[in-house]
């Protein structure tokens, strides 16, 4: 390694280190990087992870969060985009323990962030698929828009994750069950909605690159007493999905 | 028709409105790529700010002052917002921010080395390259003396330019930071800037961290611009003529006309030194 290399290594290994040999690490001046450098880390995953600062107040985040940092560090400079295994980390975080729907929390967030940074492409216009016979229906493939995300989670994580974008707490009476979302972008921004797990399978089936005849099939053996043709017909005018 | 570049100011998507309203003559816009390298509501935001004002694209991530090569994708993810939005000027800094795959954000130092040279010489060609069009590098803030320089920063800035052909970004509050923090003499740095190449201007605030030895100056951009940068910023009109002119605030970020009176300000002093030429 030449000597430019080897300056920038110990000086990236310093960064995140507690001691370094590393000659420039022993003027007090070397703190401003080490500062700068974490604050605009830890910064990014409070912006990314809104509903998760909420949840457990700023100064806890930002604890757990510089934990993070250290171990893994961003790999993109779209710093919008920083804190894909952060949700994994809450998951094994002890600390985290008594709140066993953080990490599913942290995972709407995530899933918010990838659907409002998604590239753009034109969404699917329902009324063409209306044009086709039943048959060509059947054959076509659609796939979900890039901005389009799905989420489920074995716990409320939804609303717990809505009430805390709001600022707010959740209802004492939250029903303690499953619950599925559905990611959407418009013009207007990005949409968490309430979902079933009908949806979810149809739009799993679609993205592995199922016909809607396959998929309807699929979701009719799992889903024998559900309206699958008006769900369906749903998420297609909804803008879940994008053009072929 | 547009005129000539006067004075900018950092755009923050919070003032949307007011920039879409605003009519000052020569102003214009400058942002940070990395938050408009996808799709969706951010980008097209900067397309309707683009359709009304002149953009500037300032990047803090090519890690251009770095052994490695900048990241293609990211090359690629610039070229593509370039095309799209047709900056009137784009630029980045004379540091590093990433190493063996991590992003560290942040404008790093590194020794002024002859080896140091020829790789930022390469890393600058690449991007020109890629993105079909000059760069402007910006002067850094200095914290801390590094050892083993073999260049002064001026004459390493006027042999990267003679090598590149891309242009310079100058930071006057950089300039008022770093010597204060390397206790050296900020207009002898300036007169010996090659100022020909200097194709933007910076202008922001900084902050005392009183913590650390003999108050050490921070690049923080969350203050007013302080009455010596504009002291230092006058005698660079003085001796370099005017060049556009962008006010920075990326903290403590206040309402739309306190930029735009800090950048009216710059206009002024920009359009006095047009008519003493």
């Amino acid at each position: 390694m030449n000597g430019f290399a080897a300056f920038q290594r110990d000086f990236a290994a310093a960064l995140f280190a507690d001691t370094s040999s590393f000659a420039p690490v022993s003027h007090p001046a070397f703190a401003v990087y080490r500062n700068t450098v974490m604050r605009a880390c830890l910064d990014a995953l409070e912006a990314n992870f809104p509903a998760v600062a909420c949840l457990v107040g700023r100064d806890w985040f930002r604890s757990a969060a510089a934990i993070h940092v250290a171990s893994s560090p961003p790999r993109d400079a779209r710093l919008a985009m920083y804190g894909e295994s952060f949700a994994d980390f809450l998951a094994g975080f002890e600390p985290a323990g008594s709140l066993p729907y953080l990490a599913d929390v942290a995972r709407l967030d995530r899933l918010y962030m990838e659907s409002l940074h998604a590239e753009d492409v034109p969404t699917l216009c329902a009324d063409r698929l209306a044009a086709l016979g039943p048959g060509a229906l059947a054959r076509t493939c659609v796939r979900p828009h890039p901005a389009t995300r799905w989420f489920s989670s074995a716990m409320p994580s939804r609303t717990i994750w809505e009430a805390s974008r709001r600022g707010e707490a959740v209802h004492a009476d939250l029903s303690w069950q499953p619950e599925q979302a559905l990611v959407l972008r418009t013009p207007q921004g990005v949409h968490v909605l309430s979902a079933g797990p009908l949806e979810i399978d149809l739009l799993e089936a679609c993205a592995a690159g199922a016909t809607l005849g396959e998929a309807t099939l699929a979701a009719a053996t799992t889903h024998p007493d559900a309206r699958i043709d008006l769900t369906l017909s749903g998420l297609l005018r909804s803008g879940a999905f994008a053009t072929p | 028709m547009r005129g000539p570049l006067a004075a900018g100011i950092g755009f923050k998507p919070q003032h949307i409105d007011d920039v879409l309203r605003c009519t000052s003559p020569g102003l214009w816009l400058e942002v940070h790529p990395e938050n408009y390298l996808g799709g969706g509501p951010l980008p097209a935001m900067l397309d309707a700010v683009a359709d009304r004002h002149p953009i500037s694209l300032h990047g803090v991530s090519l890690s251009l002052a770095s052994a490695a090569p900048p990241d293609t994708n990211h090359l690629r993810r610039l070229r593509r917002l370039v095309d799209r939005v047709k900056p009137v000027l784009v630029s980045e800094h004379l540091a590093w921010s990433s190493w063996a795959g991590a992003y560290l954000p942040d404008l790093l130092p590194f020794p002024r080395t002859h080896e140091a040279l020829a790789c930022v010489v390469e890393n600058v060609q690449r991007s020109q390259d890629a993105l079909g069009r000059a760069l402007s590098l910006e002067n850094p803030s200095h914290y801390l003396p590094i050892d083993g320089h073999d260049w002064s920063e001026t004459d390493f800035l006027a042999e990267l330019v003679r090598r590149t052909g891309c242009g310079l970004l100058l930071d006057v509050n950089n300039v008022y930071v770093s010597a204060h923090n390397l206790a050296l003499d900020a207009r002898a740095y300036l007169d010996a800037f090659p100022l020909r190449a200097v194709t933007e201007i910076h202008l922001a605030g900084h902050a005392v961290d009183d913590g650390l030895a003999g108050g050490l100056l921070v690049d923080s951009h969350d203050s007013p611009i302080a009455d010596p940068v504009w002291e230092l910023y006058r005698h660079v009109l003085a001796i370099a003529g005017a060049r556009p002119t962008l006010i920075e605030r990326d903290g403590h970020v206040p309402a739309f006309d306190e930029l735009h009176a800090e950048c009216q300000r710059a206009a002024a002093l920009l359009s006095e030194r047009r008519m003493a030429a």
